[in-house]
């Protein structure tokens, strides 16, 4: 009884003096989940980005680093001032003035938008064939298309080398079923390429379309065919419509990476074949011109983010009108 | 016996030797696996004809429909409609409509768009759609949401839309399932009223899923009693409240007293019976129940009047003691419990502002009822 009165009364109390601190750390713990991703982006992205931008308005030299001038503070405020005037957009009209970099970016962009164009039309049909799948085996498929990723990326691309040379796999079974009487050569071309980045981005183009065609109400269709839509028809009027939201990730998730690609090219697509991320490679690593590579670098950086504002905007259109 | 009727006098095929069945159901059964949804079921349904399905949830009323739809193919027995067996005949080629259980209106169109959606599918020219969906829109009261995409209306007004929707090609026949569910109840009761009104007009052939009673009672020409698959009865609205063909049936439709019992006695005229709690009633239509058989009398509560004293003129009259008293408003119900211990459910219009014969809780009370107010179940 004395107990029971007891915890009467000093549980609003105790309540009342509880619940703001309560309130303000639940609060603090809500704005940390927002915090730690943005403080993540900009150390590990807008940091670095800093860093090659400031590389790619420096000049070559031959030392290390192997650029100037290396901002400190040794000569204090005014030296620091010193330093920043040495500064110069010099890479990036070098990067104009040669073709070959224009050359490489609009190569680039064009064979990813071609693969890009690929990898839909070939994981299109797998991404719909699995959301109609029996509900039993579809966490199965799912994993088939995830399972590549446990293999190291190179070891795959390689592998398509063994796979596409003249005297490789492809070419012997065509040859011994007599489809063709001379070795094909698609290794060291543009094909090969178009394969690798294929074969490589499939499951970033599979994984968004599956969600969005998964998602989709069967009956939708049913009331398409039920209004006299046929099949084929119906497709094209509910179903590719309504998975759009995939195709458009998708796209992106492949479209992105592959203009900046450098493995598959590199490896398929043998010497002659000019791509950016072959460009900025070269520089980096054969020419050790730091600067120019790293212009190169931000002129992709900024070819990429166009993209990618293209989609947040249809984003943010589709949700405003609540999809 | 009187006839029970129907509610368009006039419109009465199914009692016409010489009426073609338009839609057939001829020995249909439908198996999902080793489950059996719809066994070895048949329905005649006619031109012109509102045809309610009415049954309890998973009786297999929306896979009638799907099957009619060409969804599902039956498992065995076919489906003919105006004589031409349905069987490989995909959706997209039969005069049918439905409107979904589930809507399913298409979330990336326009309300607008998504009533033309099947117009366009028949080519038809564009000044005709546009005037063909202003009439729908007119028709479902959603003229102002014309540009609205789905997911910005309301359960009703999308109920509404799909309406519509299915509507707008004139259909020869036009499914509808579960179309009012989730109308609130004075919309509901504008909307049937409208889509009797709209069958009669398009002289459209409706079959209806519902499962709600008063529903199927207030649109239906005649009304299936569905239960696990098979058909309990089918009849006007009058004939299944007022003459069901089975215990099921009388149960499931509005509310029903049973009496248990024996045919104790049979004459030219009346029938006696013996309930197993003692009562003795006696009736004048026990159908082709013989003399001995157990039967279920079955009698509504509106039909058995409730009095403090036995009424003098009464041929069945029963005593007990009210147990419960339920208001109303429009009525009141009474629950009397007889003194051989059965259960009676009697209801009284409020037709006076007073009632001259107050009853109480435990008050002793009458029942009684004609000869001619129940029925005699066989089944
Ligand atoms: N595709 C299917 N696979 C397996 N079972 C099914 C399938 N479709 C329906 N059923 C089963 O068949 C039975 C009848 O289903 P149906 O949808 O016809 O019921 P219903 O009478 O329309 O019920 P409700 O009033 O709840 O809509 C149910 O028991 C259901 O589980
Ligand atoms: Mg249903």
């Amino acid at each position: 009884m004395s107990n029971a009165a007891a915890a009467a009364a000093t549980s609003p109390s105790a309540d009342a003096a509880k619940s703001p601190l309560a309130r303000l750390g639940a609060a603090f713990v809500g704005r940390l989940v927002i915090i730690i991703p943005y403080l993540w982006l900009l150390f590990f992205f807008l940091i670095p980005f800093i860093i090659v931008f400031k590389i790619s308005l420096s000049q070559t030299a031959i030392a290390m680093p192997p650029y100037t001038p290396v901002l400190d503070f040794s000569g204090g405020i005014s030296g620091f001032f010193d330093q920043l005037k040495q500064l110069s957009i010099d890479n990036y009209t070098w990067l104009t003035e040669d073709a070959l970099y224009f050359n490489a970016y609009v190569t680039s962009v064009i064979i990813a938008a071609i693969s890009t164009v690929l990898t839909l039309l070939v994981g299109y049909p797998i991404a719909y064939g699995m959301s109609r799948a029996p509900a039993t085996i579809r966490p199965t498929l799912l994993m088939l298309v995830i399972l590549p990723f446990w293999t190291s990326f190179l070891i795959r691309v390689y592998a398509w080398i063994g796979i596409l040379k003249p005297e490789g796999l492809l070419n012997q079974l065509l040859l011994a079923t007599g489809v063709i009487s001379q070795p094909l050569i698609i290794l060291n071309t543009y094909t090969a390429i178009f394969i690798g980045i294929v074969y490589s981005y499939l499951p970033f183009m599979v994984l968004p379309l599956y969600s969005s065609l998964e998602k989709m109400d069967y009956s939708l269709i049913e009331a398409a065919k039920d209004l006299g839509c046929p099949p084929t028809s119906a497709f094209w009027k509910i179903t590719f419509p309504l998975s759009l939201p995939g195709v458009i990730a998708g796209c992106l998730l492949v479209f992105i990476p592959a203009v900046g690609e450098f493995v598959i090219p590199d490896l398929l697509g043998g010497s002659q074949t000019l791509m950016i991320g072959k460009t900025l490679w070269n520089e980096f690593f054969a020419n050790r011109d730091w600067p120019v590579s790293s212009a190169v670098a931000v002129i992709l950086l900024l070819l990429l983010i166009v993209p990618i504002m293209l989609f947040q905007q249809a984003q943010a259109r589709a949700q405003e009108q609540g999809k | 016996m009187k006839s029970l009727g129907s509610i368009r006098r006039d419109f009465a095929p199914w009692n016409d030797p010489n009426a073609k069945p338009y839609i057939q159901f001829d020995n249909v059964t439908k198996k999902f696996g080793d489950f059996t949804a719809v066994n070895n079921l048949s329905l005649t349904i006619f031109e012109r004809e509102f045809f309610a399905l009415l049954g309890a949830s998973g009786c297999g009323k929306s896979t009638l429909l799907r099957m009619l739809a060409g969804f599902e193919e039956p498992t065995a027995g076919r489906i003919l409609l105006d004589g031409q067996d349905l069987r490989g005949i995909p959706p997209y080629r039969r005069p049918v409509n439905m409107m979904f259980q589930s809507y399913a209106l298409f979330p990336h169109m326009t309300v607008e768009n998504n009533i033309a959606f099947g117009l366009k599918q028949d080519g038809m020219p564009k000044p005709e759609i546009a005037a063909r969906v202003a009439e729908m829109l007119k028709l479902v009261k959603l003229e102002q949401f014309a540009k609205r995409k789905p997911h910005q209306l309301s359960g009703g007004q999308r109920q509404r839309v799909a309406l519509a929707r299915s509507v707008a090609k004139r259909p020869k026949v036009l499914l509808l399932d579960e179309p009012l569910g989730a109308l609130d109840k004075k919309l509901r009761e504008e909307t049937q009223f409208e889509l009797m009104d709209l069958q009669q007009k398009l002289g459209l052939t409706f079959v209806v899923v519902t499962h709600d009673q008063e529903e199927a009672m207030t649109m239906a020409d005649r009304i299936a009693i569905l239960d696990k698959g098979e058909v309990m009865q089918v009849a006007t609205p009058p004939e299944v409240y007022e003459a069901p063909a089975s215990r099921f049936v009388a149960h499931f439709v509005g509310n029903v007293n049973m009496f248990e019992g024996k045919v104790a006695e049979r004459t030219a005229k009346t029938t006696r019976i013996s309930g197993a709690t003692g009562a003795q009633i006696v009736v004048e239509n026990a159908g082709d129940a013989a003399a001995g058989a157990d039967i279920v009398f079955a009698i509504r509560p509106e039909k058995i009047k409730i009095s403090s004293k036995k009424p003098a003129d009464a041929i069945n009259a029963l005593e007990g003691e009210v147990y419960d008293i339920a208001y109303l408003g429009d009525m009141t119900v009474y629950h009397v419990r007889l003194d051989d211990g059965q259960m009676v459910r009697a209801s009284t219009m409020n037709a006076a502002r007073v009632t001259e014969d107050p009853l109480s809780w435990n008050d002793r009370a009458w029942v009684s009822f004609r000869s001619d107010a129940g029925v005699v179940l066989t089944r």
